[in-house]
Formats: structure tokens, C-alpha cells, sequence
């Protein structure tokens, strides 16, 4: 069974969300979504300061096998990207939810997480 | 419903993960897709491919009727076991299949064709036999292991009893023997060395499994697409198909055409030669961070073209592909990813063998 952390939040599209009080958020993808896609060999992040809007595509992150877009959980200002996976993409495979961040956002309406999924929910979805 | 291997219960016992491929359910991987081909490179690994079709050809006419069905020339396998690859194409020199063709004797030959092309080739080579003396003959009861990688032969002859190790042991590349109550090939897709071994399906778990006992990693189709890109090898329905010839697949190596011999496609094919052949099917190793797929469009300076089969290698680490580009196109082209033009470098495969990356290659 794949590893679902019950302190995120989620997205049917296999990403996770880790919000702060101060309003930032670390996003990432799901344990279930790196074993889908097997070996990772490839990320493209957004840049710093870039403004992404809930839902739009925003990264992009390369299997051996194939190509996956990650959609914005919420609306933001990118303030930082795991730069170590431009060397080490396979940390998003063993440890999808430490190591294997994607990137950090400055959240422009904490509003946006009251559509997510917790764990329970998100973990229905991959019963379907 | 797609179709199970004698092997099915044992790689899903064994974790793996099970994906369709043409009608077949086969593991894809069983965890690590790039641990997998490293351990082929460097070790020994073993993939189910009794998807594969093997089909006798017997009679008097056996060979002559594959000298007119195959564009390679059976009349270079002189001794029994011999195995010779070839492809069938059609009277336009289409690619209907690639397959492999070994001479059990001089009336006695089998080919193995693909699994995703199964019915059209059987159709077609049933259709083509009717005027000789021949009889053709599906296979569907064998299972085939595939056992490859620098280790590969001797964790494999340590599973054959005693008294036939000596055969199987003396097999040059490319050539096949009946080993007990296997059928042994010294054959493969992946650039090394190893064997290929048809055996009674009921058989084939305890093989696998002692196999894997003895150190030998199971390995998915995911490992087995990367292996045989970085070796430099075609995939039937990705790399050609019926609406492209050998000569623009580079498969020149394989269609004996010097001699008076006629064989479905031949006027084809002269005809295309001496037109002139536009395109060619090479090598591409990005120079840019990103990762090749089919599909991509190519911009060379003679005009453009698309690669037909990509990915990341994780021998050179880098994106490679194969690509049908302008003959003329050499050095440097640019591959168009996501919106993004990102430079590749022209190379000739194949990228990688018996474990290391081949001269000229970066």
C-alpha cells in the first residue's frame, strides 16, 4: 500500500501540499504517483518568483517511461525549488515526501487548500 | 482479457508490475526499472518474453520458400543452428515484421516473430506458403526465457544437467541447439551476451525461479526497451512499420539484394535505391537536460524529421533516441520538447555494448 502522511493535503492529480501558519506551503508528489511512474531521470521547476494559479500546469517531472505535468495545489509566488533534484531526481522516488520536494510557495489565498483532499479522502480516490 | 505467460503467477508473486503490451499482460518492472538495466549491463538479468511466437517451417521447400518470404537470405545459414535475422516485407518493401529465423536443418527452420504482429504474420506467411511444399506450424505451447548480461551463460549452464552442458557451453553467437529438452540460442536484444532458451511452458517456472535463486534479476519490459535502444536495436510498430523499408530503417545490413534471388519486396527496394534513399534512421544523445520520446519533432539542416524511439539511457545518463531524419543531416540537430528547441548530437548506433559506451558516442 502506498504511504499517505495524514498531516497533508492532496490533489486527485498525485500531489501534495504542506501548508504553514506563516502562509507558505511545500508541494510535492505522492508516494503513489513516483511508483506509478517508476525511476524518476528528470525534473523541470518552476522559477523563483514566478506567480502560478490553482490548477495550471507548473512543472513538469520525467520517468524512464514518461512525462507527467504537476498542477498547482493553490494559487502562489514560488519562493524556492528543491535544486537538488536537478542532480538527484530519484530522491522523489525514495523519499516522495521529505528529500523529494518539488517546490516552496507563498500562498495568495490560503482560501484555495478548502478544496483539497485529506488523507482519507485522497486515499478513496486509488480505491476507485 | 489480455493473455498470460506460464510466467504470469510468478512475477506477480514476485511484485512485479503487470501492464498490457499487444494482448499480453507482462511486468513492466519489479521495482527498479534502471537497477534492472544496470544489472544486465554488468551482471546477469532474465525477462519473460514467451509472448514471442515461434512457428516451424518444414518441408522439402523450406528453404526456398524462405528465400522468396525473407529479405535477408537463408542460404547463409549452411549449419544447422544457425540463426539469422531478417525482415518481411510486403511487395511495396514495407516492414511487416522482424524476426529471427534458425535452421534446425535443411527442411527444418523456425522463425520467431513478434508478439504484437502475430495474426497479420501468420495470415501472411500461411498465404505465401501455398505455393511450395511446405508446412507451417505455430508454436504456442513453448515458454522463452531470456537470460543476458556478461554473467548471463554461466548462471544458465549451471542449470543444465551435466551431460549436455558441453553444447550449450561451445554455442557461438548466433547460433542455436537443442539442449535436452531445451531449445538454447545464443541470442538477444539488449547488447550482451546471454541466451535465449525455449522450453515446455509447464516447465519454465522452476527454471525461473532457479534462476533467480542462482542471482539472476528478474527484469520487466521497461528495462528491456532501454537495453535494446542503448544496443542500437530496433522495436517493430515504433521504429518501422509497414510504411517504411529496410533502407530507411537502418536495415540495409540485413536485405540480400547483390544476387539474382527474388524475394517479396526486392523490385521495391531496387527501385527505392536507385531513386535515392531520403531518409535514414540513426542516433541522437541530447546535449540539453530534458528527455527524448517517439514522436519528437527533428529540425536538421537538410530539413526535418521525428524520432521514432527515445529515452533516458542510464548507461550514458544522458536522453537518446532513434530518429528518422534527411540522409544528408550529419553532426547536430535540435530535438523540439515541450515548445523548446534543445540541441542533439547525430550519432551512429548503437549507443552502448557489452557493457560500455561506444566510440564516438557523446
Amino acid at each position: 500500500m502506498s504511504n499517505i502522511p495524514d498531516h497533508l493535503q492532496y490533489t486527485e492529480s498525485h500531489e501534495w501540499i504542506g501548508s504553514e501558519d506563516d502562509g507558505t506551503a511545500l508541494i510535492g508528489i505522492t508516494d503513489h504517483a513516483q511508483e506509478a511512474l517508476g525511476d524518476l531521470v528528470f525534473v523541470e521547476l518552476p522559477a523563483v518568483g514566478d506567480e502560478i494559479s490553482q490548477g495550471d500546469p507548473c512543472a513538469v517531472v520525467e520517468s524512464v517511461k514518461a512525462a507527467s505535468d504537476i498542477y498547482a495545489p493553490v494559487s502562489g509566488r514560488v519562493l524556492e525549488v528543491n535544486d537538488d533534484l536537478e542532480a538527484d531526481p530519484a530522491l522523489i522516488n525514495t523519499d516522495p515526501y521529505g528529500d523529494g520536494w518539488l517546490f516552496q510557495l507563498e500562498l495568495t489565498d490560503a482560501s484555495e487548500l478548502d478544496v483539497l483532499k485529506d488523507a482519507i479522502a485522497y486515499a478513496d480516490t486509488l480505491d476507485e | 482479457m489480455p493473455q498470460r505467460t506460464p510466467l504470469y503467477d510468478t512475477h506477480v508473486a514476485a511484485g512485479a508490475r503487470m501492464v498490457d503490451f499487444g494482448g499480453w499482460d507482462m511486468p513492466i518492472n519489479y521495482g527498479s526499472q534502471i537497477e534492472e538495466h544496470h544489472k544486465v549491463r554488468h551482471d546477469a538479468g532474465m525477462f519473460d518474453v514467451s509472448h514471442m511466437t515461434p512457428v516451424n517451417i518444414k518441408g522439402e521447400q523450406a528453404r526456398d520458400f524462405l528465400a522468396y518470404l525473407l529479405a535477408n537470405d537463408v542460404a547463409r545459414l549452411q549449419t544447422p543452428g544457425r540463426a539469422l535475422y531478417s525482415c518481411m516485407l510486403n511487395q511495396q518493401g514495407g516492414i511487416i515484421d522482424d524476426l529471427i529465423t534458425y535452421c534446425l536443418d535443411g527442411s527444418f527452420y523456425r522463425l520467431v516473430v513478434n508478439a504484437s504482429t502475430r495474426d497479420k504474420d501468420l495470415a501472411w506467411i500461411g498465404l505465401q506458403a501455398r505455393a511450395f511444399d511446405v508446412h507451417v506450424e505455430e508454436r504456442p505451447e513453448l515458454a522463452m526465457i531470456a537470460v543476458q548480461g556478461p554473467a548471463a551463460r554461466q548462471s544458465l549452464l549451471e542449470q543444465i544437467p551435466v551431460d549436455y552442458r558441453a553444447v550449450a557451453a561451445s554455442l557461438e553467437p548466433f547460433n542455436a541447439a537443442q539442449v535436452g529438452e531445451w531449445f538454447v540460442a545464443r541470442t538477444g536484444y539488449t547488447g550482451e551476451d546471454g541466451f535465449e532458451v525455449s522450453l515446455a511452458a509447464e516447465k519454465a517456472p522452476a527454471l525461473w525461479d532457479a534462476l533467480a535463486a542462482s542471482g539472476v534479476a528478474p527484469c520487466g519490459l521497461g528495462a528491456r526497451d532501454t537495453l535494446r535502444l542503448e544496443a542500437g536495436m530496433n522495436l517493430y510498430g515504433q521504429d518501422m512499420d509497414e510504411t517504411v523499408t529496410p533502407l530507411e530503417s537502418a536495415l540495409g545490413w540485413t536485405v540480400a539484394m547483390q544476387d539474382d534471388r527474388v524475394f517479396i519486396g526486392k523490385d521495391a527496394l531496387l527501385e527505392q535505391k536507385s531513386r535515392g534513399v531520403e531518409n535514414k534512421l540513426t542516433g541522437l544523445v541530447l546535449q540539453d537536460r530534458g528527455v527524448l520520446r517517439p514522436g519528437q519533432q527533428i529540425i536538421t539542416g537538410y530539413g526535418p524529421g521525428v524520432t521514432t524511439s527515445g529515452s533516458f539511457s542510464p548507461t550514458l545518463k544522458k536522453a537518446i533516441a532513434f530518429a528518422r531524419i534527411p540522409k544528408n543531416a550529419t553532426n547536430s540537430c535540435q530535438a523540439e520538447i515541450r515548445g523548446r528547441m534543445l540541441d542533439c548530437n547525430i550519432v551512429r548506433p548503437p549507443f552502448v555494448r557489452n557493457g560500455v559506451v561506444c566510440e564516438g558516442i557523446d
